[in-house]
């Protein structure tokens, strides 16, 4: 065997090693690795009432309510994954791209009634990049509402030529 | 080990003696012009060592950097230009859809060059290949400033798009790392008095790094995170508008090339600086 | 166009940093060229 040869077989050996270590670290802190709880996990995982942490999901369809909680601007909406839905509460302005069927991420405890109290609420962004006037040509032939959730697939729309006549 | 005296590597100084290495290794490697190192070997050159000739890295790049250096230049700023102005306001975003012309390329790049650290510190490794030493030296600094302007750039954008600066989800996170790892690289591979310690020390550290970089990629995927998913994909159409995805390939196109160029003009200088240092010192111990 | 000061931040960000690599690699090149042609009348570069 020659020395590069050696080397380049140590070399390997230690790179498994490191990835294996690597890998069960990671997976071993998988939970804590998470940046926030989706609403089904809320009713399962439950985490303890007054307990700090992040819930994340879509802004129902037709939840959202603004209104002024203990005198400031605020707002109700609730969170939803599809299966679980958890009613939320913020005090404080919402960012600019918080709409009904947008992903959220919500900073705060969970009240004894089940009600999420938002300390911060982050908008998450999906990974679509689209034209304004492409999506209101997809609202408009009814292929898509927003707050529905989701676009439709990405090859339907993503070479529109004529967004205004296309849909 | 065994296989008879490995004459190559003796020309290149790794093979003498600890103390009488430090000085007579850049003085063989160069002090006969800088084919002497192949030239006096009598084994037939391996392929590999073939690209490790200094004076051919010097005439192969001097004629393929002027080329490059432009090819960059126009591409970037026909991105830039067509990312500013000419592409569409994404419908959520707005215009800070723009910052995407930065951001994702520098990412891309950041990740790259750290994939040709990882390959030069195997280089320097296993096969101790001189240039693989001072190209993992040169590409460290470049690969630091992508990593940052990527950081940078997401930052001006999850301000006005998420509502915050920074969070600490696993790919802000991850990327972080492989900002730092840059600089360990940096730091480490100048910490030590004799060069060759230093490269061996910051292959290490580079190739150790190396696991950060799936974590980088797939962290998006495997947890649930703040940053969205991949847009552009192996698998799928991918999830953006033409006129948007055309003006970012050009821009990664021209960072590619831009960042190609930036270590390869590093790695002349600092193959021209070897050798003045080789010369002065080939000069020093003939008059003393 | 809304948020141009964050655009601008950016692309300026790209611009010093790409930039400053480029002309630092570029001048420290010109000096080793100068400095290996004064010591080494053969050295071909």
């Amino acid at each position: 065997m020659t020395r590069k040869k050696r080397r380049l077989i140590i070399l390997l050996a230690s790179g498994v090693c490191l990835g294996s270590a690597a890998a069960l670290t990671l997976s071993a802190f998988n939970d804590s690795i998470v940046f926030f709880v989706a609403p089904s996990d809320v009713g399962t995982k439950a985490p303890a009432p007054g307990r700090t942490f992040r819930l994340g999901g879509l802004v129902e369809a037709g939840s959202v309510e603004r209104t002024r909680l203990g005198g400031k601007p605020g707002a109700r909406f609730r969170v939803t994954d599809g299966g679980a839905a958890v009613p939320v509460e913020y005090v404080g302005i919402l960012p600019d791209l918080f709409r009904e069927g947008q992903g959220v991420v919500a900073l705060g405890t969970l009240r004894a009634d089940g009600v999420f109290m938002a300390a911060e609420v982050l908008a998450k962004h999906d990974e679509t990049y689209m034209p304004k006037e492409v999506a209101d040509a997809l609202k408009k032939s009814g292929h898509w509402n927003p707050d529905q959730g989701p676009p439709p697939p990405a090859a339907t729309w993503n070479t529109l030529t004529a967004p205004k006549n296309g849909g | 080990m065994r296989g008879g005296p490995d004459i190559t590597r003796a020309a290149h100084g790794r093979k003498l003696p600890e103390p009488a290495r430090l000085q007579t290794a850049p003085a063989r490697d160069y002090v006969g012009g800088v084919d002497a190192t192949l030239s006096r070997s009598p084994q037939p050159v391996r392929n590999l060592h073939r690209f490790a000739n200094p004076g051919r890295f010097l005439r192969i790049s001097g004629r393929l950097l002027p080329p490059l250096a432009v090819a960059a230049a126009i591409l970037t700023a026909a991105g830039f230009a067509w990312g500013l102005f000419f592409a569409p306001a994404d419908w959520q975003q707005g215009d800070s859809v723009r910052i995407m012309y930065v951001h994702v390329p520098a990412a891309w790049l950041a990740s790259s060059g750290y994939v040709a650290l990882a390959v030069c510190s195997v280089l320097s490794l296993v096969w101790r290949h001189p240039l693989a030493d001072l190209a993992a030296v040169e590409i460290g600094p470049v690969g630091a400033g992508f990593a940052a302007l990527c950081l940078a750039t997401g930052s001006l954008w999850g301000k006005p798009t998420w509502g915050a600066w920074w969070v600490w989800d696993a790919r802000l996170t991850s990327m972080l790392v492989l900002f730092f790892l840059y600089l360990g690289h940096v730091a480490l591979v100048r910490a030590f008095d004799d060069p060759q310690r230093g490269y061996r020390a910051g292959a290490i550290l580079a190739l150790v790094g190396v696991v950060d970089l799936p974590i980088i990629k797939f962290s998006v995927d495997w947890w649930n995170t703040l940053h969205q998913p991949s847009t552009i994909t192996l698998t799928g159409a991918p999830s953006m508008y033409v006129g948007m995805l055309w003006p970012l390939l050009i821009c990664a196109l021209g960072f590619t090339l831009g960042f190609a160029a930036i270590v390869t003009a590093r790695l002349r200088a600092a193959v021209m600086e070897r050798r003045i240092r080789a010369l002065l010192m080939a000069r020093a111990r003939e008059s003393g | 166009m809304d948020h141009l000061t964050y655009i601008m931040a950016s692309y300026g960000l790209a611009v010093v940093i790409g930039g400053g690599f480029a002309v630092s690699a570029w001048a420290r090149m010109r000096r080793a060229r100068r400095r290996l042609a004064a010591i080494d009348p053969r050295g071909r570069t």
